[in-house]
């Protein structure tokens, strides 16, 4: 095949497609679907034959185009009542245009001037880092911090010390007691302080999911000041 | 008037973010709103006639002392740091952002044909984008939108100040 590929030039299935689309001179309120596929799925065929890890994105869309061939191959009901039915296509095209606009607005952007990039400011002496501990600079912590600040404390847990001893029954329930005990007395704690000196993995995961059961119900709050960072924890209501 | 203009043109020089008329308003008391745009505007022109190496830009609802857009080149040897590129996925992403704020990581997926959770942190990250709340249907999923610091970045005055969607089109064809 002919083709001549560049791997990064696209963004995703869409920007696959305009091109083809671009490529082909078609006009984009009336897509040839059979053509469009069949190049469509040569691309994929290359991008596969190159061992190239192929976003999941790039198949459903595949499927989506098969889909719309195969409906537009079916006969046309004369049924009145489905005298209306879109073109199988339309959704399609709509996706598409919105793309579209969406990547010219990118392309608009990236051609304004730009701080550091095209336009300066004055320099400001950097400012000194505040020790205070300001609440108020720390974003909200999603679920996903704190399963990678979880990921983070088992892997420096030193294996050898882990030894599963299945003796003595935590309940979530009690962890969950035990936890807002300590922080209707502390006021507010941070993970590492919750977890303590203890390294059973069974002692790190029951705190963990008393969080996230907590954090679920929104009797507590988790904040972080940065990636990485400690995660604070304080009750949702006081 | 002219010393007037005078602390304005200091007030913003020494300012470190854009310098909004409000605030300059509650330094300069007495003085009409009216009249400090005037003086900004007038400013403006005086800097520009000078075609000197800095601009006073209307930025972020505020106004900013700014290098001239041509003169990136060389002032980008000063800085030691690389500057923070944005990479087309990322741009993509917050263009999206920009024009349908307050928007559901879903829909953002959904305009772009592909998962954005890479170029959303990285926005994130860059305090491009944030998060505005959560909507208002079951599972209760996070609203993002963009920060004052893109307005900066980008040389926005306000979000009214992007071509909307349909001019961009128009620019297009």
């Amino acid at each position: 095949m002919g083709y001549e590929i560049k791997l990064d030039i696209f963004e995703g299935p869409l920007d696959l497609l305009l091109y083809l689309i671009k490529k082909n001179e078609i006009d984009i309120y009336d897509i040839p679907i059979s053509l469009i596929t069949k190049q469509y799925l040569d691309y994929i065929e290359i991008l596969r034959s190159l061992n190239l890890d192929l976003a999941g994105e790039f198949l459903v869309l595949a499927a989506t185009l098969i889909h719309i061939k195969s409906r537009l191959l079916l006969p046309v009901e004369e049924d009145p009542s489905t005298e209306d039915e879109e073109d199988p296509r339309a959704e399609l095209v709509r996706q598409l245009l919105e793309y579209q606009a969406f990547k010219e607005a990118a392309l608009q952007l990236d051609s304004r001037p730009v701080l550091e990039r095209d336009v300066f400011t004055r320099s400001c002496p950097a400012v000194e880092p505040d020790d205070r501990e300001d609440l108020e600079i720390f974003a909200e912590m999603d679920v996903f911090d704190l399963v990678k600040a979880f990921q983070q404390i088992i892997a420096k847990l030193d294996k050898t010390e882990c030894m599963e001893i299945d003796v003595e029954r935590m309940s979530l329930a009690d962890r969950i007691n035990e936890i807002m005990d300590r922080l209707t007395e502390h006021k507010h704690l941070t993970f590492t302080d919750l977890i303590g000196e203890r390294t059973d993995r069974r002692w790190i995961l029951y705190t963990f999911l008393a969080l996230l059961e907590l954090m679920k119900l929104r009797m507590i709050k988790a904040y972080q000041g940065e990636s990485y960072g400690v995660i604070r924890l304080f009750l949702a209501v006081e | 008037m002219e010393e007037k203009k005078a602390i304005i043109e200091a007030l913003v020089f020494a300012a470190e973010a854009p310098l909004s008329i409000e605030r300059i308003a509650e330094i300069l008391t007495g003085t009409e709103r009216a009249d400090i745009n005037g003086a900004l505007q007038e400013l403006t022109r005086e800097y520009e006639e000078r075609k000197g190496g800095i601009h006073l830009q209307a930025v972020a609802g505020g106004y900013q002392f700014r290098t001239r857009s041509d003169l990136g080149v060389w002032v980008k040897k000063l800085r030691t740091a690389k500057p923070v590129g944005l990479s087309p996925a990322a741009l993509e992403t917050l263009a999206v952002i920009a024009y349908r704020q307050p928007v559901v990581k879903a829909d953002i997926d959904r305009f772009r044909g592909v998962d954005t959770a890479g170029s959303l942190r990285g926005l994130l990250d860059k305090k491009l984008a944030r998060i505005v709340g959560r909507k208002d249907v079951p599972g209760k999923p996070i609203l993002y939108g963009t920060t004052r610091k893109f307005l900066e970045v980008f040389t926005l005055q306000d979000l009214s100040a992007l071509p909307t969607l349909r001019e961009l089109k128009e620019l297009q064809d």
